[in-house]
């Protein structure tokens, strides 16, 4: 294992690189509330985090920690009468929380995008592919049909479509899963977005075909610079394109860092839990997947201290803070930080002998 | 699309003749001796066995039902009385009861169910789809409470109390509009003032029944639609508002209202029996219920077919519709 000196320089020399550069986004004490029948459901609680433009950002956690709410905070897709908001989400430092639905409306698919889980569902099934683009790049460029119809041709080439002058006219059952969410992918970048958010884009798709749709957003970002979110449950996916990774449990951050950082050195027992979880190819079958024991908690009534306590192996040993103080999200060397009584110190030492064997 | 086309047009054309296999079945099976209603009071075995060979009814019956078939494709002729009557082709029968062939009744009365229908399909379609969609897209607020109230009165209301209320409150106490003319509703010549005035009740009553049930469907397509997955991305794309109602809402949810309007409306050509009878108008429905108190079988089973040519016509019209209006259906 590298010594801590040395992971520091290599995880904090492309943030100083980037630091005469103000992030393109910035989610600060992000709040999204739905008041229900049952109470009020805190999807999102407290989130902050940065994305400059070239990075990546992976935001990874199980199902209901509130990925999907985020994202669609961040591109004001929340019907306000259905949701409460606070907070700050700055575009370019225009806060989108702040805003008129109109404003929001017009940086909407043009200076931030964002692609689906599903690309057949995604896709309205009565227009073809070539019209979904065209209809995407014609609300934000007073251009011609014929001029928007050539952008997304050239859209549908850079996104790797064989025969794009004749695939444009398909319809997207015509398409395969992964032609479905390239042409997706297409339609987003149709406008040159500077934040593309990806909500598990490859979650649909099979395996071979998920590291393409990796690669293509990789290649994409880099030719068009901009910044990129991919939401994921599955930390494989992120490990090779983020930069940085947040980890959510219940509406919160509980660990956040550069991903070369955050992959050797996790912090959070929840952190653990996942890569443990991550399906192990050289395992056999039956033992490849291991999920975290309990189920995600109630949103309404969140468990009390930290959060993650009633399912945490190692709240037994802390002791009372556990479940009466919640723990702050702690920001340590190298722009990680962890959300956990345990400590940067304490927890190095838990995971050296007993998680990371296991791995 | 030719061979989709095609297909449907021949499966239209086998349903249609196992109609009229199961209908004429049906009519000749029935118990009732056609020869009894030409006979005079107490008729003789042998009166009534002359009659019978005269109308062909004693020949085994799938006989009959070539005859009838020969007369539906070149027409045929009938023994009435002292006289052979010739029934063009299409033949759908000889009314004995009213000495005319079927079809002449059929087309004398069309025009009135098909001014009914027609009229009353449009109110409901613009009234109904109108008032779904706004539901939808107002889901728990007061206009859509109310909405959904009154069309569930709208449904569970039966024309004839909802045409009698319009027919004493529009007619006799506010006289707003003339007693309808049974005889000549269209005006004699025809009068577009007086079509107008016989027909607006009608229309009224008819589009309401049909409006609330229309309502309801569109408001739960549309509510449907609006949480699909492809209306998240248009409002991401961008998209006003409007648009994404209209170009993706709206496209997608009315289809199931596209199937549903083109069945209802051919239903109707058939005769729309309550609301006929109600205004007293003499279109197809009425036709057939006086038929039916009078034995006229030929006349009914006439209805009958032609009935369901139209609803076969309008499944036909509708699925190719949908092949248009969904590129899954035409293209698969
Ligand atoms: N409109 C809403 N009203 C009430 N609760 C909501 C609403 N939208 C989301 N939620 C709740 O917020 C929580 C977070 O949802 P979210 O979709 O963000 O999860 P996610 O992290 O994206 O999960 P997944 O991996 O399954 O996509 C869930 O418990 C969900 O039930
Ligand atoms: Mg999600």
């Amino acid at each position: 294992m590298t010594d801590r000196s040395a992971t520091m320089a290599a995880g904090s020399a492309p943030a100083t690189a980037d630091a005469h550069r103000r992030p393109l986004l910035e989610v600060k004490d992000l709040r999204v509330h739905f008041p229900t029948e049952d109470g009020l459901v805190k999807a999102v609680d407290g989130l902050d985090f940065t994305v400059a433009k070239g990075r990546t950002l992976g935001i990874v956690g199980e199902s209901g920690s509130g990925k999907s709410v985020t994202s669609l905070a961040i591109l004001g897709l929340h019907k306000r009468t259905r949701a409460q908001l606070s907070g700050e989400v700055l575009l370019d430092g225009v806060d989108i929380i702040g805003a008129a639905e109109e404003t929001v409306r017009r940086l909407r698919g043009n200076k931030m995008a964002m692609i689906f889980q599903d690309p057949l569902s995604s896709m309205h099934p009565y227009y073809t592919v070539g019209a979904q683009i065209i209809e995407a790049y014609r609300v934000h460029n007073n251009v011609s049909k014929r001029a928007a119809r050539a952008r997304a041709i050239e859209m549908l080439s850079l996104v790797g479509i064989p025969q794009p002058d004749r695939r444009v006219d398909d319809y997207p059952h015509q398409f395969s899963g992964g032609m479905r969410q390239r042409a997706m992918i297409a339609m987003g970048m149709s406008c040159n977005p500077g934040l593309l958010i990806a909500d598990e884009p490859t979650t649909a798709l099979d395996v071979t075909v998920q590291a393409q749709i990796l690669e293509l957003m990789k290649k994409l970002q880099r030719e068009f610079d901009s910044a990129l979110i991919i939401i994921t449950h599955d930390l494989c996916v992120v490990a090779e394109v983020a930069d940085d990774i947040l980890v959510m449990y219940a509406g919160r951050a509980v660990e956040h860092g550069p991903v070369a950082d955050l992959f050797r050195r996790p912090e959070h027992p929840y952190t653990w839990g996942l890569l443990s979880s991550m399906p192990r190819l050289d395992r056999v079958r039956e033992d490849r997947l291991r999920p975290i024991k309990g189920t995600p908690p109630s949103l309404i009534n969140p468990p009390p201290g930290c959060r993650f306590h009633p399912r945490c192996p190692y709240a037994q040993r802390l002791g009372e803070i556990c479940w009466t103080v919640e723990p702050e999200l702690l920001e340590g060397p190298n722009d990680h930080s962890t959300r956990c009584h345990l400590g940067p110190v304490k927890a190095r030492e838990v995971f050296v002998a007993e998680v990371e064997p296991l791995l | 699309m030719f061979r989709f086309l095609l297909k449907r047009l021949i499966v239209g054309i086998v349903t249609l003749w196992v109609v009229t296999v199961v209908v004429f079945g049906i009519f000749t099976i029935i118990p009732g001796d056609p020869a009894l209603v030409y006979a005079g009071k107490d008729p003789s075995a042998e009166v009534l066995a002359g009659i019978r060979a005269k109308l062909g009814v004693d020949k085994p019956l799938p006989e009959q039902y070539a005859t009838f078939m020969k007369g539906v494709a070149v027409g045929r002729d009938f023994p009435t009385g002292p006289k052979m009557v010739h029934c063009d082709a299409p033949c759908l029968g000889y009314s004995y009861k009213k000495d005319v062939p079927v079809l002449g009744l059929i087309t004398r009365a069309l025009p009135i169910t098909a001014t009914m229908a027609a009229g009353a399909a449009l109110l409901w379609l613009l009234g109904g789809v109108s008032v779904g969609v706004l539901s939808a897209l107002r889901r728990g607020t007061f206009f859509d409470r109310i909405a959904m109230t009154i069309s569930l009165a709208g449904v569970s209301l039966p024309v004839y109390f909802t045409g009698l209320i319009g027919l004493s409150v529009f007619v006799y106490q506010l006289q707003w509009l003339p007693a309808i003319d049974t005889n000549s509703p269209f005006g004699n010549p025809f009068d577009p003032v007086q079509t107008f005035q016989s027909f607006i009740l009608p229309w009224v009553v008819l589009a309401f029944l049909y409006a609330a049930s229309y309502a309801r469907l569109t408001r739960t397509s549309m509510l449907e639609t609006m949480s699909e997955d492809y209306i998240r991305t248009a409002r991401a794309k961008g998209l006003p508002e409007r648009t994404v109602v209209t170009r993706h809402g709206m496209r997608a949810a009315l289809t199931p209202i596209v199937t549903m309007f083109g069945l209802d409306l051919g239903a109707l050509l058939g005769g729309a029996i309550l609301t006929e009878y109600t205004f007293g108008l003499q279109g197809l429905g009425k036709q057939a219920l006086d038929a039916i108190n009078k034995f006229d079988y030929p006349l009914i089973m006439g209805t009958t077919l032609f009935a369901a040519f139209f609803i076969i016509v309008a499944n036909i019209v509708v699925d190719v519709l949908y092949a248009f209006i969904d590129p899954r259906v035409r293209l698969s």
